[in-house]
């Protein structure tokens, strides 16, 4: 008896889901007309981070805030505006962290300066290495 | 210069182990701050979703008097847990205006119905827009807005109670 109330109230209950209630914006999950277009969309949605999902490019991200932000980078390309001026947009509302691709700044130089360093340490190693061997 | 060189590959491991170490042990901050914080309200103009009241334009930032712009959705659940506290800082005399995000009129009075209502205005940001001008990424976010409608504060996630008398004080502060 005791069970049979429980699956009755069970099958009652509202699931208690964190979910916006309308659906996601036109151009969240459908591609631009233009492939051209479309394709330019999606290399600016692939190095934009999802906020909620921090790991992930808003292209991946299943996330609702993610698929409002693909609806608003395919309209903005649809409407002619280039992907460096939406990024830049971006990046004036939610900082770097938004972007996968860092501008080069005072905090973020060693990114970019690191991997040119290494090369020349390397260099350097396997040219001494080799001299050492041709001897 | 053969010693140091030994020893080289050693240093760099214990350089990489410490900082592994130090963000497993202490890891960095998860949320993500709005850069509109010191910059003025963006421009926007939403509509009405609740009967009786009015919908939320920028220019009601502009009227000299600091406001609460709270970004809230009735789907959201910690937004709940947040309506006690934006009920006491009304009652403490500091109007709030809200953006809705995603959701519907009905959904919204039910929520209002159930939770109190604090607001002055509710605008309905149907696609997320204003609160990505914002930079808000997520429900719920509080903005304190000067008299000039400049932001000056940004509390993430929903207000605690021990929170509340430094908003009212943020807010007295930005007149």
């Amino acid at each position: 008896m005791r069970g049979r109330v429980l699956t009755a109230l069970l099958l009652v209950a509202a699931p208690a889901t964190a979910q916006p209630v309308t659906p996601p914006a036109p151009y969240a999950n459908v591609q631009l007309a233009d492939p051209a277009k479309e394709a330019s969309a999606k290399a600016l949605m692939e190095t934009l981070r999802c906020l909620v999902c921090q790991g992930q490019s808003i292209a991946d991200s299943d996330a609702d805030m993610a698929a409002d932000m693909r609806a608003l980078v395919r309209e903005r390309i649809d409407k002619g505006e280039a992907p460096a001026s939406i990024r830049a947009w971006l990046v004036s509302r939610y900082g770097d962290y938004v972007t996968y691709d860092p501008p080069l700044s005072a905090l973020t130089w060693p990114l970019w300066l690191a991997p040119i360093a290494l090369l020349l340490a390397g260099i350097w190693v396997a040219r001494s290495s080799f001299r050492r061997r041709a001897r | 210069m053969k010693r140091v060189a030994l020893w080289a590959p050693l240093a760099i491991f214990a350089l990489v182990f410490v900082v592994v170490i130090s963000g497993l042990v202490k890891p960095g901050e998860t949320v993500v701050r709005s850069a509109m914080v010191g910059k003025p309200v963006p421009d926007f103009a939403l509509p009405a979703m609740v009967p009786g009241k009015p919908g939320l334009s920028a220019a009601t930032f502009r009227q000299g008097q600091p406001r609460l712009l709270n970004v809230f959705a009735s789907w959201c659940v910690p937004c709940i847990a947040e309506a006690p506290q934006l009920l006491r800082l009304k009652a403490a005399g500091v109007p709030i205006d809200a953006i809705a995000v995603r959701d519907t009129g009905t959904a919204i009075a039910g929520f209002l119905a159930r939770n109190g209502d604090p607001y002055a205005r509710i605008g309905s940001d149907s696609a997320s827009r204003v609160q990505m001008a914002l930079g808000s990424s997520g429900v719920p976010e509080t903005f304190v807005v000067d008299g000039r409608g400049i932001v000056v504060k940004q509390i993430i996630g929903d207000i605690r109670p021990e929170q509340v008398d430094e908003i009212v004080q943020a807010v007295r502060a930005a007149r």
